[in-house]
Parts: structure tokens; C-alpha cells; sequence
């Protein structure tokens, strides 16, 4: 990492951890637990089936939560409250220091994801759940996870460079949303067969980043193994849109007037 | 080009446009084809009233935000060029910082775009809490400061890694006195050890007491740059007459309506031209002379006569900050 970059990160996780962001850790762990015991009342047989369920989706929605909400303040607040000023005063180029806020959340986020993994295994070790060569998927589903987190984190981060707050939560989410229901929205176009909602849809399905494509819940849950083909299409997929979204922000970044 | 004859900051004709209104936005101009340069180890005051373009030069400086046209350099390098920053320290207005760091977590941040060591750092980081007197509030956060104590750690953070230029927006602003003086004594520090210092005010006295030049603004527009005296010798000068009025004699017309009375005794001031005939008056009425002095005109005067002008008053009005 740059001598700049790095600096401008940890400093954006410091100030994840002293706002207290990784408590919902505990909320996790006591979800987590709760739901192992619960579970293991009720079910039989599928336990195991049903806490990677829930404990996948759990460190999804609480990584997606933090990633939005966090992300679409991450450059306003600096502007609101002038930090950036005195920042920018420094040889700090304006793009070395959205990369910095960028990897400074990513880096809260794959923290917390980690102990969130954390959380479920011992979930799962709590109904008995030994490890096995197929719950590999487990923890490439959660890479996938990540991967969605950095794509997240990169729209937001990009919103937040030129809107408020609110504004770049409703871009953001709704992003997400029609990304989710990517395939969806191709078949409706396909099934009308009308040109131009043929072409809106179309346009929806290529532009906007194809999120259904990072989750593997439902086939770690079941103990199916992930291609290897989709490990490397998912990785090189957000890649490319992170890259992207990072040159787009910087590039509204850097001409933008700080008032 | 030779060091020795590089200006400190040079600013060639910045001009700084804003969009003004939402549906339909209007274009004001914030600061209009300003041209001046500061020396090498001066202290220079920049001076106007509130919204007369002195926070917008500086964030052109810094590169805060873009010029509509013009440019400026700071010891040779152009603003756009992001090594110029090694050059210089910068306090902003009103400065805010991180709040959930401590006052020494602050500064060794700030170090680490110097490229120093850690051991330089944490050595640095001691000297100047102790510079700006904060060593004792090191291990507190910022949110716990007062504004004083934030002005003082900006300031530290701003000359922390040594800069030749130093541009400090509004230093003095809501410090009391003993954090004035402070502030002064930093500046009058800095320019001992040779560095250039421009700073902006509307506290008129510091800006006579500390700087070589000044440079006045008013509705975004340089109205004269100089040293102190010389800008305030621009005013024509006057002569002030203490006197006792007699006891039951009416002051001449003329003076009387200007005259202003202080306990027993009354003051006029009377341009210089016009002294021997008011003279002659009061000697008229046996008015009893105290004393004939000078008006020594101040930056004060000078800084009031040009705001209150009419055509820079209307120009503040157009005008947004």
C-alpha cells in the first residue's frame, strides 16, 4: 500500500472501531448462538442446513448494512466537517485518498466478516457440525460475500463523492436491488418481446453489476461444491467493476470544489 | 530559477466564479483577477471583511478548490502540483479534526505524509504538542477540546513537519486573549526561524503588530498591498484639537456640530489644510487649547473607509463568500 494510501485506511478503520461499528459483532455472536440452540430444539436432521442458512445471510445483510450506510458517508463526512481540508493540505493527492477511504471500510468489513465467520462455525460446532473437504463452499461463499461488500462499498463510495447521504443510500440500495434481480429483469424483457423495454432491460442487465451472481448460500448450505470457473469469473467480475467505480469516483473527485 | 528570488506565494490574476442558485444558477464572482505576491520570510496579512474572497484565495492556494482563471505558485511550484504541499503548513478556518483521535494521534497521522520515521514522528510529535502547549492534553479527544485547544493543535499540525510557507486562516478566531498572544508568538517564532507566514484577519491590531505587508480586500477585489504604514498613509491626514469651550460662549458654526465633548473638554478633528482657520476661531470664542496633534490614521480607519464605501458595499452584496 502507498506511504499515503495506508495512512488514510487505517485511520478510517480506527474510526469504524471508536465509533463502536464492530459491536454488532456481539449482536452476531448472540444471534448467532441463539438461533443455534433454537434450531437445534426444532429441527431434526437439517441443523446444520438451516444455521449456514441463517448465518450466511446474517453476515451478508449485517456486511451489506455497514457497507451502505458507512460507505455513503465516507468522503461527505470528511467535507461536512472540513477533516479534509487540513487532510488535503498534506501531499495527498485527491484519489490516494478515496483508494485509502475505500480500503479502510473494506478492511472494516473483512474484519468483521472474519469474526462473524467466527460466529457461525462455533454455531455450528455447538449441533455437533464437524469439518469436512466440502464445506470448503462455506468459506468461498463467504469470499463471495466480500466480494459483493467491495462492490458495495465502490457504488457507495462513488455517490457519496458528489450527493448526500440519503441520496447515495437510495442509489446505492436501489443499485443493489435491480443488480440482485439482474437475470430477472432480462426475462421480463425477453418475454415481452417489445424493442424498447427489450433495450431498457438489456441495458439494466449489462450496466448494472450482476449481484446474484455472488451468492453461494444456497449451494455451501447443501454441501454442493462451487465451481472453480465461477471462483475466478466472480473475482475478475468485481474487479473490473470495482476499478471502475473507483476511476468514475475519482475522476468526479478530483474536480469537485470543496466549499 | 534561483531560490533566492522566488517569490514565497504568487498569485497571478486568480479569478474564482461560483453557481449561485439551483434551477436556474447564476455565476458570481468571488474573487476578481487578484495579483500579488509574498516574499520569502515575510509576514503577510491578508485583511478584508467577511466574505471578501481571503478564505477562497486560500483554498485556491491549497487546492481546495479551482480557479475560474488565473494561477499561483508557491516558491516556484504551481498549486496544481501536489509536491508544492511538502511546502506548506495550513491552518483552515474554524478547523475541525477527527474527534475520535487524540491530540497526538492527530499529529503523528499528519506525520505520516512527511515520510519520517516512526521514532522522528513520535520525537516531533512531542515537541510540537509541547510548542503549541498541549502536552499536557496529548492522550485526550479532540471531541473533549475546546476551541481554543483545537486551534492550537491545528496550528501544530500545520508547521509540524517544518514547512518554509506557512498560510494560517484566521488564526486568531475564537481564542481569548492569552490564546492570541500565543498565536502571535508562534507567528513571530516562525518568521525568527526565516519562514514565510501569510495569514488572514480581520483583527486589525494583530495584522500591525505582526506583519511586514498587508494586503487589503474588499468584495473580492485587492484594494492595496504595502506595508502597514504605507497602506495607511493612502488617508489624507487630519489634526485633532482638544480644547475647553469658555463658560457661556457659544462655539463658532463650523466647529460646533463637529465637535464632540468628553467631560469638561471637547474634541475636534479638522483636516490639515483647514487647522489655522479653526485656530482662529476658537481663539475667537477664547476657547482654552489643550493640545494640536496629528490623527494617526490606523489600519482600522483604512480597513472601515473601504468597506464602507458604497461601491464595494454593493459589490458585497452581489457577492458570496
Amino acid at each position: 500500500m502507498s506511504a499515503t494510501v495506508g495512512p488514510v485506511a487505517i485511520n478510517t478503520f480506527r474510526e469504524a472501531v471508536r465509533d463502536r461499528v464492530l459491536y454488532n459483532l456481539v449482536l452476531f455472536a448472540l444471534l448467532m448462538i441463539g438461533a443455534a440452540i433454537l434450531v437445534g430444539e426444532i429441527s431434526i436432521g437439517i441443523e446444520r442446513l438451516v444455521i449456514i442458512n441463517l448465518g450466511l445471510t446474517a453476515i451478508s445483510v449485517f456486511g451489506l448494512v455497514m457497507a451502505i450506510f458507512i460507505g455513503v458517508g465516507l468522503v461527505y463526512k470528511e467535507i461536512e466537517k472540513r477533516t479534509l481540508y487540513s487532510l488535503l493540505a498534506k501531499p495527498i493527492r485527491r484519489w490516494e485518498f478515496l483508494v485509502g477511504k475505500y480500503a479502510g471500510l473494506l478492511l472494516t468489513l473483512a474484519v468483521n466478516t472474519a469474526f462473524m465467520t467466527l460466529g457461525l462455525a462455533a454455531a455450528l460446532f455447538y449441533v455437533g457440525w464437524r469439518f469436512e473437504r466440502s464445506d470448503t463452499s462455506i468459506l468461498v461463499a463467504i469470499y463471495f460475500i466480500l466480494l459483493e461488500f467491495a462492490l458495495v462499498t465502490a457504488l457507495a463510495l462513488f455517490f457519496s463523492c458528489f450527493t448526500t447521504p440519503m441520496l447515495s443510500t437510495l442509489y446505492t440500495l436501489g443499485i443493489y436491488i435491480t443488480g440482485v434481480f439482474a437475470d430477472d429483469i432480462r426475462a421480463v424483457g425477453d418475454f415481452t418481446r417489445n424493442p424498447a423495454v427489450l433495450g431498457v432491460t438489456r441495458a439494466i442487465y449489462y450496466v448494472v453489476p450482476n449481484f446474484h451472481n455472488f451468492n453461494a448460500i444456497s449451494m455451501a448450505a447443501h454441501g454442493n461444491a462451487i465451481p472453480f470457473t465461477l471462483f475466478w469469473q466472480n473475482t475478475l467480475y468485481a474487479a473490473l467493476y470495482v476499478a471502475v467505480l473507483l476511476l468514475a469516483a475519482s475522476a468526479v473527485f478530483s474536480r469537485r470544489n470543496l466549499k | 530559477m534561483n531560490a533566492m528570488s522566488t517569490p514565497a506565494i504568487e498569485i497571478l490574476g486568480l479569478t474564482k466564479d461560483f453557481p449561485v442558485g439551483f434551477w436556474r444558477p447564476r455565476m458570481r464572482r468571488s474573487l476578481d483577477s487578484l495579483s500579488f505576491q509574498v516574499d520569502e520570510g515575510e509576514v503577510f496579512g491578508f485583511l478584508g471583511p467577511n466574505g471578501a474572497g481571503k478564505t477562497t484565495t486560500m483554498k485556491l492556494l491549497m487546492g481546495l478548490i479551482f480557479p475560474t482563471s488565473g494561477t499561483a505558485r508557491v516558491r516556484g511550484r504551481s498549486i496544481d502540483d501536489v509536491e508544492m504541499h511538502r511546502e506548506i503548513g495550513y491552518l483552515p478556518e474554524q478547523p475541525y479534526f477527527y474527534d475520535y483521535l487524540t491530540a497526538r494521534e492527530l499529529l503523528d497521522y499528519y506525520a505520516r505524509f512527511s515520510n519520517y520515521s516512526a521514532a522522528e514522528r513520535r520525537e516531533r510529535v512531542e515537541k510540537f504538542l509541547e510548542r503549541v502547549g498541549l502536552a499536557a492534553a496529548g492522550d485526550v479527544q479532540l471531541r473533549k477540546f475546546s476551541k481554543g485547544m483545537l486551534q492550537r493543535a491545528g496550528i501544530a499540525q500545520a508547521i509540524l513537519h517544518d514547512p518554509p510557507v506557512v498560510i494560517l486562516d484566521e488564526p486568531m478566531s475564537g481564542l481569548d486573549p492569552v490564546g492570541r498572544r500565543e498565536v502571535r508568538d508562534i507567528i513571530l517564532e516562525l518568521k525568527k526561524q526565516g519562514r514565510t507566514v501569510f495569514f488572514s484577519t480581520h483583527i486589525l491590531s494583530d495584522a500591525e503588530m505582526l506583519c511586514d505587508r498587508v494586503a487589503v480586500l474588499a468584495g473580492g477585489k485587492l484594494q492595496g498591498v504595502g506595508a502597514p504604514g504605507a497602506i495607511v498613509a493612502i488617508k489624507a491626514p487630519a489634526m485633532e484639537i482638544l480644547f475647553e469651550a469658555r463658560e457661556g460662549r457659544a462655539l463658532p458654526a463650523g466647529l460646533a456640530e463637529r465637535a464632540t465633548r468628553i467631560g469638561g473638554r471637547c474634541r475636534v478633528e479638522v483636516p490639515e489644510e483647514g487647522l489655522y482657520a479653526a485656530l482662529e476661531q476658537l481663539r475667537g470664542c477664547e476657547a482654552r487649547i489643550l493640545s494640536v496633534s496629528p490623527v494617526h490614521p490606523t489600519l482600522e480607519d483604512y480597513f472601515f473607509r473601504l468597506v464602507g464605501g458604497t461601491a464595494v458595499s454593493r459589490g458585497l452584496e452581489e457577492i458570496s463568500r
